[in-house]
């Protein structure tokens, strides 16, 4: 009984011992497998608290999620005017259709597209698009125009993360992936009653 | 230097199957590079193949065939041991003859 | 006759010409279907098996004495069993940091050449050529990944790992697009590397000919365009990342059959 009130403390440090080891020898080589390139610095080979902790198959629990979401959603931007419309649909749609920026082989970090049908079905005659998020087909058709939504959607669009730690969804407006005044544009593309997206 | 084809060549029930992979840039002379510049034409503008030394096949190619042609074909006749030679020719007069033995 | 066999043949040059989709719906059958036959990475296969027997390097010798895991000068069935520890060199290796090893080894060029080189030219050209070579004689094999030795275990552990590893601009991981089944990118279908099949698809399928864009891409070429997409800092060739990854994918695959080289869109 007293050998193994002993043993189980031990074996208990040693496999956390083990693991640890792992995730350090991950870091390193996270960083030192990578070189910088133009634009693409080693400064993305380190992660941030979001990425760390869903960097495994299995989200973290409901409080660390929640705790996650609400300093993510401390960062959101909300339009400077605290007008959400004003954008352009069809700018919206060149921007969602866009899936450039932020390579190593893009010269400057601004004029990113959006990529948004990398992953989201949007305007229904378009047959080349993702499947990995939700369709947004008749985003606004479907979901109305109340203050709640188009909220949402600007904060979604401007971190994800604030709504889903663990979102496979960039950080656009938080990344510098998308400008304030791009974030407009699509925000146009998914609500604009005249938008592809609605008909 | 042009690069070589693979060809295969089979008989069967009197009919040879010829499968021939070219190696070619196929460049249209509608495409430009990063800098902007028209990249010049270059490809492939007439096929032959030969059957020991009667042609079986004259095809001509075009800018819409697309980089390192794939052709399959067939012809009357043809026994294991036989000869298949195909020749191209390009815009910029190169030339690549090629030769198999049906199998 | 003479104009009827040249309709044939403008026939099967549209047919491989840019690919075409039928705008109602995405039909990947039919078109793998159209591309199965006539895969030009039999081009570079060819180029490849010249390169292995010609004598060249500062130390004018052919590779014909490389060592890829199956004994000296043995290329059937050697893509199958890698990335796999070697002795010699104390290190996991997979075909390409073998290769170069073996470059290095017998015909004094330079690793460096390689690992500071630029896809699809140099000795990295060279190198993706010998590539296609190897890999084609494992076609169809089955892929049997040893992963017996502690540093393939490790190897295989810290390759799961990176593959969920966010990091980057945009916060993806491998398994941000890798970890579904059945999703796309646009039209381009992904597969679910966490599972079995999903793994053995894409290891078994890479190398592989891209009609897109008329070239020959390796493994270290296909993952170092998934960190570019990925938007992470730019992975070294052969670095550990890339081996790791490898080890898992193929581990995970272990039993499948490859279909090397692969044809893709």
């Amino acid at each position: 009984m007293k050998k193994l009130f002993i043993a189980a403390p031990l074996a208990l440090c040693a496999s956390v011992a083990i693991a640890d080891d792992l995730q350090a020898k991950v870091e390193d080589m996270m960083l030192k497998s990578f070189q910088a390139n133009g634009i693409a610095s080693l400064d993305r080979q380190k992660q941030d608290a979001v990425q760390k902790a869903c960097s495994s198959a299995t989200q973290p629990d409901a409080d660390t999620m929640k705790r996650l979401e609400a300093a993510e959603l401390a960062t959101i931007q909300w339009p400077s005017d605290g007008n959400y419309t004003g954008g352009d649909w069809k700018e919206g749609q060149k921007i969602a259709a866009s899936g450039r920026g932020l390579t190593w082989t893009d010269k400057t970090p601004d004029n990113n597209g959006g990529g948004c049908y990398n992953c989201h079905a949007m305007d229904p005659k378009e047959v080349s698009e993702g499947t990995i998020g939700p369709s947004l087909e008749g985003y606004a058709k479907l979901r109305g125009n109340s203050e709640e939504v188009v909220k949402y959607t600007w904060g979604k669009l401007w971190n994800s993360k604030a709504y889903n730690a663990c979102s496979d969804m960039p950080r656009n407006g938080y990344g510098g992936i998308l400008t304030e005044a791009q974030i407009r544009h699509v925000m146009a593309y998914l609500f604009d009653p005249a938008s592809p997206v609605n008909q | 230097m042009a690069s070589p084809m693979r060809i295969r060549a089979a008989a069967k029930d009197g009919v040879t199957e010829v499968r021939v992979l070219m190696s070619h840039v196929m460049e249209t002379g509608q495409r430009k590079d990063s800098s902007g510049a028209v990249i010049p034409a270059h490809f492939i503008t007439e096929l032959t193949a030969k059957h020991n030394d009667k042609v079986v096949l004259s095809a001509e190619f075009g800018p819409s065939v697309s980089t390192n042609p794939y052709l399959a074909f067939k012809f009357n006749g043809g026994a294991k041991g036989d000869k298949v030679a195909v020749t191209w020719v390009d815009n910029k007069g190169e030339t690549r003859t090629d030769e198999v033995q049906v199998a | 006759m003479r104009k009827q066999l040249k309709a044939i043949a403008v026939s099967v040059g549209v047919a491989l010409a840019a690919p075409v989709f039928a705008q109602e719906e995405l039909n990947f059958d039919a078109y793998r279907e159209m591309l199965a036959d006539g895969n030009p990475a039999e081009l570079y296969e060819m180029e490849g098996e010249e390169l292995w027997r010609t004598a060249r390097g500062p130390r004018n010798a052919t590779l014909e004495q490389c060592d890829l895991g199956l004994g000296a000068g043995v290329v059937a069935g050697a893509a199958a069993q890698l990335p796999r520890f070697f002795k010699d060199t104390g290190k996991v290796q997979d075909l390409e940091s073998r290769l170069m090893h073996c470059m290095e080894t017998l015909q004094g060029i330079p690793s460096e050449e390689i690992v500071k080189g630029k896809f699809r030219q140099g000795e990295r050209a060279k190198m993706a050529a010998l590539v296609a070579y190897v890999v084609t004689h494992s076609k169809g094999e089955k892929i049997a990944v040893d992963l017996s030795h502690p540093k393939m275990k490790e190897m295989y552990e810290l390759g799961e790992r990176a593959f969920y590893y966010r990091t980057g601009a945009m916060d993806f991981s491998c398994a941000s697009c890798h970890s579904q089944d059945d999703k796309r990118i646009r039209a381009t279908q992904l597969p679910n590397i966490t599972k079995p099949e999903g793994a053995a698809a894409g290891w078994g399928s890479w190398p592989a000919y891209r009609v897109s864009n008329s070239q020959f891409w390796t493994m270290q070429h296909r993952l170092w365009d998934c960190f570019r997409q990925q938007r992470t800092a730019e992975p070294i060739f052969a670095s550990d990342v890339t081996i790791a990854l490898s080890v898992f994918m193929a581990g995970k695959g272990n039993g499948a059959e490859a279909q090397w080289p692969g044809v893709k869109r």
